[in-house]
């Protein structure tokens, strides 16, 4: 009989030595005659597990990580010895059936249900599993049908300012235009975040699904995503799964025999985080510096080369599938307040289990932690997680019941954005992350206002002169005006965002800062 | 590598030529070059100005303005190493200190063999495994100072 092995080709997995792994593994086989199918999946996005391959027996897919090429030949004894006797494994690496693994178990997995189960290039895998469903269903509906589908699902944009996918789409679908566009934003440059790059590498085809039904919905036939050029297994990967869903009618001049025709491109970013702001994007696009532009328009009326577009993050986009096939009450019923359906949380940084957590929103940011992070992979103490990527502020262990909410978020002057959660343990010194906050937009401004530019190299400089003792008091009123300054003065959350990192550091550390310590207010 | 029997520059007519009817095709002009040439060359810029009717300077404006594309012929290993803030968490602080002692150079410079080069970047996506490298397009996770020289000199020996 064959023996079915499934070895990640995610890009986490490989970082760790997955390919190695798997030629360990076919080596074996080859020279121990061993009949042996080694299938490259997705990630589950279990980090600290990765390598982690998983072995399909009767009961189901077992799992052992992290796996190590040495550990092939002990891994393989214990299969045959045990496993195919349907005996329990008893190697040291053994992690029982994947899916009685706690830190899965405990997750409501809506985006990421394929994830790591399939070859994220096999239409037959992603057919068995629902896929094309939305598709089908999203076919035989008015455009108008679709919009108020994703209307009423309650979806927000995932990319961070959570604008309700289905009012956009509206706004796009009611324009009158020849031509229009469907943009995803897979520019994914938060620190701290994986989750647009997981849908890729493991389950492209569902964000494919999700990009012909925005295109059915508002009447457009192109769509480019445009991704960021540090994922070359995600590009490789997607190119991979545009070629096939072309050959197999899902995309092209007759989408499943509808007469409605789709065509989708990738185009790579080149480094530079702004150009995730989608006005950047659309400019990056176009083949320009990816300067920021004026809203109004809007993009969804005047986006690419002028046309209506939609620009929607990965996650928003890979929502779609689910909502249409499931319908958009499946969706909604999970979340709390305005903040519908889940979110994959993607938990970083010094902790012991790093991996991908998708939820329903509402739990507390404590809660999770304390169910998956296993505690700091250094063993010291938490003293401060930052949230919502570079632009996210820094909360304090005092801040962590806020629910995961956008708006719970946003009254606690924080930022859920992406879900990217990064821990910190107590050898951080705040003043340096400020520091380094500024230094960011240093780097990553694109130049077009003077508070965003300029403000910033200020805000290093400030920073710096109050590490050394320069008139601390004088400078830290400088650096709270600065604060005001970018955020009045500036176009974009580049610059308007640049402080609320900062702040949460002097406000919420204030000792590092060398400010004391007993309940500041600087707001 | 491939075998060239044509000039690069003839390389770069035709990449220009295959690429220039896409929509906005400048980036994916400048990426291609870059795979194949190594850096977008002055006269490469020349060649992608006339055929796409903008001026050099505009080209050169493009250029700039995103980190990854360079001018000049890069080193034969590209090292990145992720400044970003989930990776500071795990230690890169201490790792960039490391690396430019290693290497003797500082970031935006190569070593004097023109093997290795050094430069920052703002997050890999490999965040929960971290500190992060990347030599080229290869991404390496969980880089200690040890793991950090064990894959230099892995990556030098397959040089020789
Ligand atoms: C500086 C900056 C960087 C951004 N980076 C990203 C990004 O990497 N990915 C993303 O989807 N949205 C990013 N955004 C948000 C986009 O501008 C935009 O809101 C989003 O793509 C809309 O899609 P959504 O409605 O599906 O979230 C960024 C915004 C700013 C201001
Ligand atoms: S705030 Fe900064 S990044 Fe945003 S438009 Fe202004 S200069 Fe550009
Ligand atoms: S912060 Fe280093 S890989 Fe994301």
């Amino acid at each position: 009989m064959t023996m079915k092995i499934f070895i990640p080709r995610e890009s986490t997995a490989v970082s760790l030595g997955a390919h190695d792994v798997a030629q360990a593994f076919t080596h074996y086989a080859s020279h121990h005659d061993i009949d042996l199918k080694i299938i490259r999946n997705g990630s589950r996005g279990l980090f600290w597990l990765e390598p982690m391959i998983e072995i399909e027996t009767a009961q189901g897919r077992m799992a052992y990580g992290p796996v190590a090429s040495s550990d092939v030949e002990s891994i393989m004894a214990d299969i045959t010895d045990n496993i195919c006797h349907e005996k329990p494994p008893c190697h040291t690496l053994a992690l029982g059936l994947t899916e009685e693994i706690g830190y899965l178990k405990k997750q409501t997995r809506l985006t990421f249900a394929r994830a790591g189960i399939i070859d994220p290039v096999s239409l037959d895998d992603y057919l068995a599993l629902d896929g094309f469903k939305g598709l089908q269903k999203s076919l035989a509906l008015s455009t108008q049908e679709i919009v108020t589908a994703v209307v009423e699902s309650g979806l927000r944009g995932r990319g961070g300012a959570a604008f309700p996918t289905g009012i956009k789409w509206q706004t796009v679908r009611d324009a009158v235009a020849e031509q229009k566009y469907i943009v995803c934003n897979a520019d994914e440059g938060d620190s701290g975040t994986f989750a647009d790059k997981l849908v890729m590498e493991c389950d492209p085809f569902m964000l494919i699904e999700g990009i012909i039904i925005a295109g059915l919905a508002v009447g457009a036939n192109q769509g480019y995503i445009y991704l960021r050029s540090e994922y070359p297994i995600a590009d490789e990967i997607l190119q991979q799964a545009i070629k096939i869903a072309n050959e197999a009618g899902y995309l092209g001049d007759n989408i499943c025999g509808s007469g409605k025709s789709f065509n989708l491109e990738v185009r790579l970013g080149a480094e530079a985080y702004i150009c995730g702001e989608e006005t950047a994007l659309l400019e990056s696009l176009e083949g320009k510096r990816g300067m920021v532009r004026f809203k109004p328009p809007l993009p969804a009326l005047e986006g690419l080369f002028g046309k209506p577009t939609i620009v929607n993050n990965v996650l928003s986009l890979a929502a779609i599938p689910f909502i249409m096939s499931q319908g958009s009450q499946a969706y909604q019923q999970y979340g709390t307040n305005r903040s519908r359906g889940t979110l994959p949380f993607q938990l970083a940084g010094n902790v012991k289990q790093g991996g991908l957590i998708e939820l329903p929103f509402g739990s507390s940011l404590q809660d999770l932690i304390d169910d998956f992070s296993g505690g700091t992979a250094s063993d010291r103490p938490i003293k401060a997680i930052q949230v919502g990527g570079p632009l996210g502020a820094y909360l304090p262990l005092n801040k962590l019941d806020i629910p995961l909410d956008y708006e719970a978020f946003s009254q606690a002057s924080a930022v859920l954005g992406h879900g990217g959660i990064v821990v910190f343990d107590d050898s951080v010194d705040m003043l340096e992350q400020a520091r380094f906050s500024m230094e960011f937009c240093v780097v990553e401004s694109c130049g077009k206002c003077t508070p965003c530019r300029i403000g910033s190299t200020r805000g290093v400089e400030v920073i710096d002169r109050i590490k050394n003792n320069e008139r601390r008091a004088e400078n830290m009123t400088l650096l709270n005006d600065l604060c005001d300054t970018m955020i009045d003065g500036s176009l974009c959350a580049m610059g308007s965002m640049t402080p609320i990192p900062v702040r949460s550091a002097y406000n919420d550390f204030p000792q590092d800062f060398y400010l004391p310590t007993q309940e500041s207010n600087h707001d | 590598m491939k075998i060239e029997f044509s000039s690069p520059l003839s390389n770069v007519e035709n990449i220009i030529d295959s690429l220039k009817n896409k929509e906005g095709s400048l980036l994916p002009i400048l990426h291609a070059i870059q795979k194949e040439v190594g850096y977008i060359a002055p006269q490469a810029i020349e060649r992608i100005a006339i055929k796409l009717k903008q001026t050099p300077a505009e080209i050169h404006g493009v250029i700039s303005f995103y980190h990854q594309f360079r001018t000049s012929p890069p080193a034969k290993y590209k090292i990145q190493i992720c400044r970003a803030e989930a990776c500071q968490s795990r230690g890169s602080r201490q790792l960039e200190v490391h690396a430019k002692s290693f290497l003797n150079i500082d970031y935006h410079q190569m070593t004097s063999d023109k093997k290795f080069s050094l430069d920052s970047v703002y997050c890999l996506g490999n965040c929960a495994t971290g500190p992060n490298i990347r030599i080229n397009d290869d991404l390496y996770g969980r880089i200690s100072n040890e793991k950090f020289e064990q894959v230099l000199s892995n990556v030098d020996r397959e040089l020789k």
